[in-house]
């Protein structure tokens, strides 16, 4: 028996002809059905923000879980005196990266391939999937343990491995429960934040098979049955893929940091290990991993040191797996490398702290974003990554409405721990969407609107007249002096928003009166004239 | 001082009391104010809604009205909002190179170096904490975002209001959570922007405040606008009607709707 837990309100997305399943009765738990497109699903931001805001168990969840998470990543971070400095060293090895990743990348290459690990280029998402494909084929294997990986959500990996025949299992306790629910993740480090306690019981008793059925959503009892079932798969998997949080240039090292172990597990137990690395994971040097090492754990989940860092450096005879494949992704960085502005997007370092402060993140969840990286991280990210495969085409693309999905708050740009100016780009993407649109044949309200605003508020002159034409609308408000009630666009104000009328003078012409006063009373010292004539 | 008022488009046409109040609060200082009347907008809407090239008007006449800070005639601007000042010193200069624009992009960093808010000015220009204010309400403060995190003004218009006499000034619960305006924001996103107002008028109404201030209309105008909706009786104001306000001359409340309006 299952219990429909799902997001109700939810709409079901990309059903029908573009080839995604929908959502059927046997899918209880399935808030959003696995895309064709990680990057790029659903409605735009605005409609699918409607539907999730909707859902009052979603934003308490959030709510709690974010709040959380804020607290103790600003507790931690307060007590580290060179703070600033450290965000000033990551964002500087960052850049540093970016201008000199093809010789990062070779240097990478050759010292992988100098430890014994073979390396292999994907252009894209069909190219990375191919390549993990064939290589569990050649082992023969139906079965890959996961490492949380966010490049493998990117590339819908589980997805096509599943179409080869193959199970992915994820191993990460959240990463799992999204799995098992059918579910899409709508955080970069939680992916279950979406879910409370008693929904990932009913999930585990539906959908995990050996769980004890007097499972309690007591969390310890949820971990165990999770960590049961789990032993199982670690012991009998051959072969292991996870992402890489950093690529060390200069000793071919990889690294993972974790808080659950399941990832050790992963990393030395199967014969095989397939790593999935986005080409911006490097760093240059070995001892550039002290920046990050104290950078990301304090952003992410809020503590001093994650319980588990492994560093693995291709091949140890007879220790860990024997045999090592380094998959470098591009699947879109290289476009956004050439952006100047954009670029620094490329530096995330995947902490999701930029979520975690999001006062946008926190009402609407994960799952309105349409892509795999949500929040003020994934609004910058996403639309680059696909305006490389296919193009953001202004306001046709669901993604172009990324950029909007922020009200510019600053708060991502404060946390995050390489400095990304979340803001500003955010900015630049729009004014790239808006440029997109034009010379285009469209009847565009905003368009039309920003032009009329541009020509009256070019000049003192036009703006005094248009702002005394406003005073007219003063008897707008009744005796209270407010409007309740408007037509088009201003009526998505007033539904929730009284407007106030219109001041029966504008701050012009008192000033011009009082001028006016002090000139008849022939005592210039009041308020002095600029040089300009009346109006 | 000689002090040019940058009254900002919003405040200029809808709610000339912060404008007002700032003239009123400089001149009994001791500053002379002027109103540059060629004057109209900052040009964050446009740039903040990615019409940069709409902006580029915009920003020009709002350098070449306020240019001449940059060679002495004035000794400062004053911005009664955070918002236009981080417009102003953000990104006036980047419209302009990103149109090729370079003098005039020089000439908007000239004026921005000169350009204040309101509680910088007082605070860090003039060195005043204590303006010889009265108000005796009970008020709460909201540090409208991009006053605190891109003009870092920290905690300077509450130490300006602490020195009101007669204030009861309260804490606001979450203070530092955007209220969900975000200019168009607003619009395009008006679900989710409402969602977020709503948690923002719960706090204030926590507060048992009689009025809301901030250092921006923009933003007032919207949690004002939740606040009359709701009819909670909880009128706004802004810093500087706050600042200017004596007891020989005390600003009035805002009127304000309540429930027994309804």
């Amino acid at each position: 028996m299952s219990t429909f837990l799902g997001l109700p309100g939810l709409r079901r997305r990309g059903t029908g002809p573009d080839g995604v399943p929908a959502a059927s009765a046997d899918e209880p738990f399935g808030a959003v059905p696995h895309p064709q497109e990680p990057l790029r699903w659903g409605t735009s931001f605005p409609e699918a923000a409607r539907e999730t805001l909707k859902n009052e168990q979603l934003r308490r969840n959030l709510g709690h879980a974010t709040a959380t998470i804020r607290t103790k990543r600003a507790a931690v971070v307060d007590e580290v005196p060179d703070w600033e400095a450290l965000r000033n060293t990551g964002s500087a090895v960052k850049e540093q990266v970016m201008a000199e990743l093809p010789h990062l990348l070779a240097q990478l290459e050759e010292n992988v391939t100098a430890r014994g690990g073979v390396v292999h280029w994907a252009r894209d998402a069909a190219e990375a999937n191919r390549i993990v494909t064939e290589i569990a084929q050649a082992k023969g294997v139906d079965e890959v343990v996961k490492v949380k990986s966010m490049a493998t959500q990117e590339i819908g990996l589980n997805e096509h491995l599943a179409e080869e025949g193959i199970a992915a299992i994820e191993t990460d306790l959240a990463e799992l429960i999204v799995q098992l629910a059918d579910d899409m993740p709508s955080h970069i480090l939680v992916p279950a934040i979406h879910r409370n306690r008693a929904e990932i019981r009913d999930i585990f008793l539906a959908r995990m098979g050996d769980v004890p059925a007097d499972l309690s959503d007591v969390p310890r009892e949820l971990a165990m049955a999770a960590r049961a079932h789990l032993r199982r798969k670690f012991l009998s998997a051959r072969v292991a893929v996870s992402g890489a949080n950093f690529g060390v240039a200069d000793t071919g090292t990889l690294a993972v940091v974790e808080s659950e172990g399941n990832g050790r597990m992963c990393l030395t137990l199967p014969e095989t290990l397939v790593t999935v690395m986005g080409i911006e994971k490097l760093i240059p040097t070995y001892t550039d991993l002290e920046v990050f090492a104290q950078l990301l754990p304090r952003s992410s989940t809020g503590e001093r040191m994650n319980p588990y860092t492994s560093l693995w450096t291709g091949v140890t005879p007879g220790d860990g797996p024997q045999e090592f494949h380094l998959v470098l992704l591009d699947n879109g960085r290289t476009d956004v490398l050439a952006d100047e502005v954009g670029r620094s997007a490329l530096h995330c370092i995947r902490c999701s702290a930029c979520l975690n402060v999001c006062p946008v993140y926190e009402r609407v969840g994960g799952h309105a974003y349409g892509s795999v990286y949500p929040g003020p991280i994934g609004a910058i990210l996403t639309p680059q990554l696909t305006a490389a495969s296919g193009g953001v085409s202004g306001a046709d693309d669901v993604n172009a409405s990324l950029p909007y999905a922020s009200t510019l708050c600053g708060a991502c740009y404060d946390v995050c721990p390489v400095k990304i100016d979340i803001p500003s780009i955010l900015v630049d993407l729009r004014a790239r969407e808006v440029d997109a649109d034009r010379g285009r044949h469209r009847v565009d309200p905003w368009k039309a609107a920003m032009k009329a605003a541009s020509w009256v508020m070019s000049d003192g002159g036009r703006f005094g007249l248009a702002g005394r034409a406003a005073t007219l609308g003063h008897g707008l408000g009744g005796r209270d002096g407010v409007i309740s009630k408007a037509p088009p666009p201003v009526s998505a104000w007033t539904r929730e928003r009284d407007l106030p009328a219109p001041p029966d003078e504008t701050f012009r012409q008192w000033w011009a009166s009082r001028e006016r006063a002090a000139e008849r009373d022939a005592r210039p010292a009041v308020g002095h004239q600029d040089g300009e004539g009346e109006r | 001082m000689r002090i040019a008022l940058a009254a900002t488009c919003i405040a200029d046409t809808m709610f000339p009391g912060a404008p007002r109040a700032t003239v009123r609060l400089l001149e009994r200082l001791g500053h002379e104010v002027v109103f540059p009347r060629g004057q109209a907008c900052c040009g964050q809407m446009h740039v903040n809604t990615g019409y940069l090239d709409e902006a580029v008007p915009v920003v020009r006449n709002h350098v070449e009205t306020f240019a001449p800070v940059a060679d002495g005639e004035w000794d400062a601007v004053v911005v009664p909002s955070g918002s236009c000042t981080g417009s102003i010193r953000h990104q006036q200069a980047m419209v302009c190179r990103r149109a090729g624009l370079d003098d005039l992009a020089t000439t908007a960093e000239a004026v921005s170096a000169r350009t204040f808010e309101l509680s910088e000015l007082l605070v860090d220009v003039l060195g005043i904490t204590d303006v010889g204010a009265w108000f005796g309400h009970r008020v709460t403060y909201h540090p409208t975002c991009h006053s605190l995190r891109m003009l870092r003004v920290g905690d300077k218009p509450l130490r300006l209001l602490r020195a009101v006499e007669g204030i009861d000034l309260v804490e606001l619960p979450g203070a530092e959570s955007c209220c969900g305006f975000g200019g168009t924001f607003a619009l395009k996103n008006a679900d989710t922007s409402a969602a977020m107002l709503a948690d923002k008028t719960a706090n204030v109404r926590a507060t048992d405040a009689e009025v809301l201030t901030a250092g921006d209309y923009s933003c007032l105008m919207h949690i004002g606008g939740g606040l009359s909706r709701q009819r909670t009786g909880v009128g706004t104001l802004h810093l500087a009607e706050i600042l200017a306000s004596t007891r020989e001359d005390p600003t009035p409340l805002p009127h304000a709707r309540t429930e027994v309006a309804r």
